[in-house]
């Protein structure tokens, strides 16, 4: 009875109103969400599969997109040790300094990607600050693979330390003190206590990490250097191919980003629904 | 969990380290270039590799980056290892030079002042040219709405002004006040200033964006025969710029990875037959005689003046026109 009647209650608003409001929404998701998806896929295979696979086998391509992967496997796992460490020390301990640390975990997010480019582009340039004394030592970090991993890693920072904060300060800290007066240690009360309460929580954040990670363009684009077949992630190839009238080819490679997307959103969702159950 | 996550882990990381690397060993030379000679270094660099391990016996692969050419030559000076640069023009290899990367007088170290092949500014409209654009006069029209990129980030866009200006000049005998208020004029009907040549002529072919782009003369023919014959054509005006881009060999970086030699000749081979044939094929007009009538009825009679003789170099050009403002920043007014 009760439950009827909250029902009701909720849904005050006359039928029409309610259809409206769900096709709108149900138009938007389909034009800006798979219409360009369908685009995409529909504009890679435009010329046959042959062409497509043909495409993605390329050395450019395949130099492109295993220095994708080679980024996201250094940036992805140092930023979810950072992250995981920064999340618990802000959401369980109070120290001075604590909301300064906060904002600088956020600076990446309110930082222009190409602002973030041009910060290694001072640091390491040659006309930088450290840029003559490691040209000197043969050492390449500008326009090479460590300065493309280095800003990937500068623009994922904040992900899985903003996701797990919230979720660890919603928990409390009831459970570690317990385990604390139970006699457990530190380290002891982290991994049995802390850990299976927020692993869902750093699946999650890692996966938005990785997406960020493997799709990043203004930052790498900056410290990329562009040389073909060496210094090119898959979205930088994108560009370039696009640029080259390469247009089925463009997309072909695209759509791996885009299958990075739709993967990211089942995993996303199935990690919620975890989440929730959790 | 954890046990997943890492045998993941394992499996992207055999994944990575088995694909093979692209290049194998041998000598590699680092080419930074500008937008539209992407085609052109792709058949240069073949060729050159053949020619060069006939005559060495040595590989060498040679690798490409390009984008607008002053932002390539800022990548070279902030320390991106180029062994040679092919810029849009000789101001921003001068900008290298002036950091010490490359020794000055650059320019007389190769023939024609080091510029291999020369280009000109010309007009891509659309089939049928519905505005009936012939010359430069068509293009301050009311109602006409040009494409052309920004002359402070790119090398092209700068060749396009100059070009206008010059037309004024020596075609008219106009004089600079009469430059100058036919320059506003054309920008007024310049609806999006894009960032290099490449942007601007996506903006013009593939988001039909205006009637004519202001394009290098290799680009305009790329634009028709990549994209369509039955959708655009060239329109050759009564006069032009002639534009020369510069090519030098980056004395630091090939000093320090001891690729002089190699360097040296791969710039060297743009001025043989083969090399001006490479680019005559590739719509750049050759230096060489021979080259340059067998391809003659490629590049139409076009009146050309260089930007030494109108407007006392680059150096010059640059200060009066495009510095900060300068002419181009008094007479652009975005969105007047």
């Amino acid at each position: 009875m009760a439950d009827h009647s909250l029902s009701r209650g909720a849904r005050t608003e006359p039928r029409w109103v309610r259809w409206i409001l769900t096709t709108v929404a149900l138009l938007f998701l389909a034009l800006f969400l798979v219409v360009p998806l369908a685009a995409v896929f529909s504009q890679a295979l435009d010329k046959g599969v042959a062409v497509y696979f043909a495409a993605l086998h390329e050395t450019d391509a395949l130099s492109s997109i295993r220095l994708t992967l080679l980024t996201a496997l250094v940036a992805v796992p140092l930023n979810l040790v950072f992250g995981v460490v920064a999340a618990w020390a802000i959401a369980k301990f109070s120290f001075p300094g604590k909301s300064f640390l906060i904002t600088l975990i956020d600076l990446p997010f309110s930082v222009s990607p190409v602002v973030s480019g041009l910060i290694y582009v001072l640091i390491f340039g040659l006309q930088g600050w450290l840029g003559p004394w490691l040209t000197e030592h043969g050492v390449k970090i500008l326009f090479a693979v460590p300065g493309i991993i280095l800003a990937t890693i500068f623009v994922t920072f904040p992900f899985v330390a903003r996701e797990l904060i919230p979720l660890m300060e919603a928990q409390g800290k009831d459970e570690e003190e317990a385990a604390l007066v139970l006699g457990a240690t530190g380290l002891q009360t982290f991994f049995r206590v802390t850990f299976p309460n927020i692993r869902w929580g750093i699946i999650y954040g890692v996966i938005l990490c990785n997406a960020r990670a493997m799709g990043e363009f203004g930052a790498v684009s900056v410290v990329s250097g562009h040389i073909r077949g060496s210094t090119n992630t898959i979205p930088l190839q994108v560009e370039i191919l696009y640029n080259e009238y390469n247009y089925a080819a463009a997309f072909a490679v695209a759509s791996l980003l885009a299958l990075l997307a739709v993967v990211t959103l089942i995993v996303k969702s199935v990690v919620e629904w975890k989440l929730k159950q959790a | 969990m954890i046990k997943r996550l890492i045998a993941g882990s394992i499996m992207i990381f055999t994944l990575v380290s088995v694909t093979p690397p692209s290049h194998a060993a041998g000598i590699t030379l680092l080419n930074v270039s500008y937008d539209p000679t992407r085609e052109l270094y792709q058949d240069v660099n073949a060729q050159f590799a053949r020619y060069w391990k006939g005559k060495s016996g040595e590989d060498v692969i040679i690798r490409q980056s390009h984008g607008g050419s002053g932002k390539q030559a800022r990548s070279v000076i902030d320390g991106l290892e180029a062994d040679v640069v092919t810029l849009g023009l000789a101001l921003d290899i001068d900008a290298i030079s002036e950091k010490g990367l490359i020794a000055p007088g650059w320019q007389k170290r190769l023939p024609h002042n080091s510029s291999p092949y020369t280009s000109t500014i010309v007009f891509l409209v659309r089939k049928g040219n519905p505005k009936k654009i012939r010359d430069w006069d068509d293009l301050v029209k009311p109602g006409v709405s040009v494409i052309t990129p920004n002359p402070k980030t790119g090398g092209n866009p700068r060749w396009a002004y100059l070009a206008a200006w010059g037309y004024v000049l020596k075609k008219k005998g106009g004089n600079e006040a009469q430059a100058r208020e036919f320059i506003t004029r054309l920008y007024k009907n310049v609806p999006v200033l894009d960032s290099g040549a490449r942007g601007s002529l996506t903006t013009f072919a593939q988001r039909g964006v205006g009637d004519v782009l202001l394009a290098w003369e290799n680009e305009a023919f790329l634009a028709v025969t990549e994209l369509g014959r039955d959708k655009f054509e060239t329109v050759i005006p009564s006069i032009s710029i002639l534009a020369e881009p510069s090519v030098a060999v980056v004395d630091r970086n090939v000093t320090r990875r001891g690729t002089r030699a190699v360097a040296q000749a791969y710039l060297e081979y743009l001025y043989t037959p083969e090399g001006q044939e490479i680019a005559a094929k590739h719509h750049y007009r050759p230096r060489m005689e021979k080259i340059a009538l067998q391809y003659a009825d490629q590049f139409p009679k076009v009146k050309l003046f260089t930007i030494d003789e109108l407007f006392g170099g680059w150096k010059a050009a640059q200060k009066k026109h495009f510095d900060d403002g300068g002419i181009f920043d008094q007479i652009y007014l975005p969105g007047k």
